[in-house]
């Protein structure tokens, strides 16, 4: 039969994270070039400093209504005209904004390369913005935010960051605007972000593929020169809490099938100190399979189909959340589990066993994260949108090497806070409320699904 | 752009492939069985795939998870997946580390039953009820592939049932069903095995004959029942399902040559142009212009037997109604089947899958589970070099023949979804949608 000895891991092969280059061009765009050669292929990625952390007052959703508004059209090319000219060439060029920065993507065969990224830089440089599609964009995210009311998922994320951060906080309304706001966006709002946003000193473009840094400035030179010149400034970003107290909100849906779950508080920006404990602490917590939230919540009680705990890292601090979905009547037992596991890394330190799984795991997955050139390209992306030191790549292992256990207990007890945990729960109120007074959950408030 | 691939088979019946790589210190392990909830009995659908979760209890000299644990402390991802026809199982892992993703497999395809307890059983048990809550019942549209099974699928077809299962089987599971199941399908000559990525061929092929090679041949799998289905429905297929959704969202499905084949790249790029991208007709018709549609894509099942599926998805915008968007979706495909498809929408579909092909060759695992699916589906894992070219190959002819063969009115399946609560009462709405 099978050999029953473990074969022990051979030596390591070295990697380092693909080489790039960093400079400016003389029209201010920051670029940077990652030449990997491995298949004939070029990601070309434009971040500008116009996500939605950066909207007027009122104006929740125009980042990504500006955002895909760039796909509709230039003195040339009409929308479909322009979508057609870009997948004749086998790529589809990509939109959107998160908090922290608007992006546009494509990727492409080395072949068509330069032919794509004339009319990227063309596309962006030109927008017409014509009023009807305008006008069928924000419908569409209206129907988005209409569909919402029927995903629970979604749903729990969506009320978990309104009930975890002050009204006045960007933070805590959806990314891509409510209802409210969305419905009173217009051209003239589009118009008027793009040409306060859309600046050569907000932009930085990643080039990472089968190209050499050389032939990359003088596409990324040639392709952008007409992009406005100019600097953008950020807005002050408020990220106060809603409440400092304990409390529980579920947003009942009779008759769900289960409950879907978030608990958590505001976590921390992605530029801390204690950015790699706080890493470690978590894997440990929730982040991986093997994590206690997971193993105890899917292996040892089988309340569900997974459990994770997860920093949304932003520039600000983003939350802090543990998610999972349980059935109906074991609610209140599942969350108690959840409240156990934050009190139990909080309270004494981690196994050297539990620590050694998340490091070397955190380690050794490193290299297969990098394996395609829109994953390069995102991780120069996080490089330069938290602004992190250039060796933050090469680095990253031996950051993670050097956490002790008694770092991440430090990280726990001071990143984790259990007297300020926010629960939210998408799910049958009739079943699950009694059940959970009994833990304590502080206020509890029950809305209509 | 070829990629490397070397084959050879165990005495067992155990068939490998492998295609080096070393551009990164990664190694990727992919078997794919060739069993999947085709191969249920009776009374135990739902099993496969409850199946695949025991797969991760461990075995005879690995504890129960601790698969997943010493994967990941090697700095590894892994996971496994269940469909219609295979299961497979993967590991993407430094390269150092290719003997003991090796000998995780093995040891789990060799001696699983040593591991496995009811206490395990009814774990995995509750485990998979949760995925089913979380990803079908309490998700909106979750109940499409099982409704889309039963709507196109003859009852006595082994694609007809739910491939996650109904509660009532996945509790009538046992562990007699867990031996028999591991005895008749998890044999090394009803699996392949894939290495791609940062090795050494003489090293590779060692490591597999000393942890797989003393592997027991099976018995052989009881004959699936008939597969084959003629090219079309013959009729119109229909079916309303009242849901707790937003919006009306109609899957259009029409039976299509099996993967593989000349047809398929052909139903294959009609399936693109009609629906991949927003340069598509369906999103350029029903989305940009007509502004009746929030989203419409298209895909294909890529079923190697008995038939394939291409199926439109079109989700309704809030003023639309389900009849309207039914009406609009129709009207489109009746074009297209009338008028045919031009030379420019070929292009651009084949265009994008060709970029979407080779950029999916560049991740060690991806590759591993392609050349698992060509092993398994042909024998001949050497196909995954000649995609681009049998795209390449498909003409503006070759698809409007498979459009007058394959999109016409006798071939198409209607799956639509029509919220529950909506402005009219649910016998107002079935009137209206025409059925009750």
């Amino acid at each position: 039969m099978v050999a029953s000895l473990r074969p022990h891991a051979g030596p390591p092969r070295s990697y380092r994270f693909p080489q790039f280059t960093d400079e400016r061009l003389a029209n201010g765009i920051r670029l940077l070039t990652a030449p990997v050669a491995k298949l004939p292929l070029v990601t070309v990625l434009v971040l500008v400093d116009a996500g939605s952390t950066n909207e007027p007052h009122g104006k929740e959703g125009i980042a990504a209504l500006t955002a895909a508004a760039l796909l509709e059209g230039t003195a040339e090319y009409d929308g479909a005209e322009l979508a057609q000219e870009f997948e004749r060439l086998g790529t589809a060029l990509e939109s959107g904004a998160d908090w922290d920065s608007a992006f546009l993507k494509i990727t492409v065969l080395t072949d068509k390369l330069h032919e794509a990224t004339k009319l990227l830089g063309h596309a962006i440089s030109g927008p017409i913005f014509p009023e009807r599609e305008i006008e069928r964009l924000r419908s569409e995210r209206l129907a988005e935010i209409l569909q919402l009311e029927t995903e629970p998922r979604g749903l729990a994320d969506e009320k978990f960051s309104e009930f975890l951060y002050a009204d006045e906080s960007r933070y805590s309304k959806p990314d891509e605007g409510g209802i409210e706001s969305v419905s009173r966006l217009g051209r003239s709002d589009v118009e008027h972000f793009y040409r306060a946003n859309y600046k050569s000193g907000a932009t930085t473009v990643i080039v990472a593929g089968d190209i050499s840094p050389e032939d990359s400035k003088a596409l990324i030179s040639g392709a952008f020169k007409e992009w406005p010149g100019g600097s953008v400034s950020r807005h002050q970003l408020l990220t106060d809490v809603r409440t400092d107290r304990k409390s529980t909100h579920i947003v009942n849906k009779p008759d769900a099938p289960q409950s879907e779950l978030r608990v958590g508080h505001i976590g921390l920006p992605r530029k801390h100190k204690d950015f790699f404990p706080t890493l470690v602490m978590n894997a440990v917590l929730g982040g991986l399979f093997g994590s206690r939230i997971n193993l105890n919540l899917r292996e040892v009680h089988g309340y569900t189909y997974g459990a994770s705990s997860f920093y949304d890292w932003r520039r600000g601090p983003g939350p802090f959340v543990v998610s999972t979905a349980v059935e109906s009547e074991v609610t209140a037992p599942a969350l108690n589990e959840i409240l156990l596991e934050i009190d139990r890394i909080r309270g004494e330190e981690i196994s050297a066993e539990e620590l050694s799984l998340a490091k070397d795991y955190l380690e050794g997955v490193f290299p297969i994260r990098y394996e395609t050139t829109s994953a390069i390209a995102s991780a120069l992306a996080t490089l330069a949108i938290y602004d992190l030191e250039l060796d933050y790549y090469d680095s990253y292992r031996a950051n993670i090497h050097k956490v002790s256990a008694t770092a991440v207990l430090e990280a726990a007890r001071a990143h984790l806070h259990p007297e300020q945990l926010q629960t939210v729960i998408v799910g049958d109120a009739g079943i699950i409320r009694d059940s959970i007074m009994s833990l304590g959950p502080g206020e509890v408030a029950v809305h209509n699904g | 752009m070829r990629i490397p691939v070397e084959t050879f088979q165990l005495d067992n019946g155990l068939f490998v492939s492998l295609s080096e790589d070393h551009t990164a210190p990664i190694v990727a392990v992919n078997l794919w069985y060739h069993v999947g909830s085709a191969n249920e009995r009776a009374g135990r659908t739902g099993f496969a795939h409850l199946f695949e979760h025991m797969l991760f209890q461990g075995s005879a000299h690995v504890g129960s998870n601790e698969h997943f644990e010493l994967i990941q402390r090697a700095g590894g991802t892994l996971n496994g997946s269940t469909w219609l026809e295979r299961t497979n199982y993967f590991e993407t892992v430094p390269s150092n580390e290719l003997a003991l993703a090796l000998w995780l497999e093995a040891d789990r395809m060799g001696e699983l039953l040593a591991a496995m307890t009811q206490e395990k059983l009814d774990t995995q048990r509750d485990v998979v009820k949760n995925e089913r809550r979380w990803s079908v019942d309490n998700q909106p549209y979750g109940t499409m592939l099982e409704k889309m099974q039963e709507l196109v699928f003859p009852s006595s077809h082994p694609f007809q049932h739910s491939l996650i299962g109904s509660m009532d089987d996945l509790s009538a599971a046992s562990l007699d069903d867990v031996a028999q199941f591991f005895a008749t399908y998890y044999t090394p000559d009803n699996a392949v095995l894939s290495i791609a990525g940062d090795f050494e061929s003489a090293e590779a092929r060692r490591l597999v004959n000393e942890y797989f090679g003393p592997i027991p041949k099976g018995k052989g799998k009881p004959p699936l029942p008939p597969m084959n289905l003629p090219p079309v429905f013959g009729k119109r297929l229909r079916d309303v399902v009242y849901d707790n959704v937003s919006l009306p969202r109609l899957f259009m499905a029409f039976r299509s040559p099996v993967f593989g084949t000349e047809g398929y790249y052909a139903a294959s790029v009609t399936s693109a142009l009609l629906g991949l991208r927003r340069g598509s007709r369906l999103h350029q018709a029903l989305v940009r212009e007509r502004q009746v549609a929030a989203d419409a894509s298209a895909f294909t099942f890529d079923l190697a037997k008995g038939t394939d599926l291409v199926v439109v998805d079109v989700t309704a915008r809030p003023e639309t109604s389900a009849t309207q968007l039914e009406e609009e979706v129709e009207q489109e495909i009746d074009r297209l089947y009338r008028d045919g498809a031009s030379e420019f929408e070929v292009q651009r579909a084949v265009a994008l899958i060709e970029t979407d092909l080779t950029a999916s060759l560049q991740s060690a695992g991806e590759r591993a589970d392609r050349l698992s699916m060509f092993a398994t589906y042909f024998e001949r894992p050497q196909l995954i070099n000649d995609q681009v070219d049998r795209y390449r190959a498909v003409t503006v002819g070759r698809v409007n023949e498979i459009i007058s063969e394959r999109f016409g009115a006798n071939n198409r399946a209607n799956l639509i979804y029509v919220p529950r609560e909506g402005v009219e009462s649910e016998d107002v709405l079935a009137a209206a949608v025409g059925t009750a």
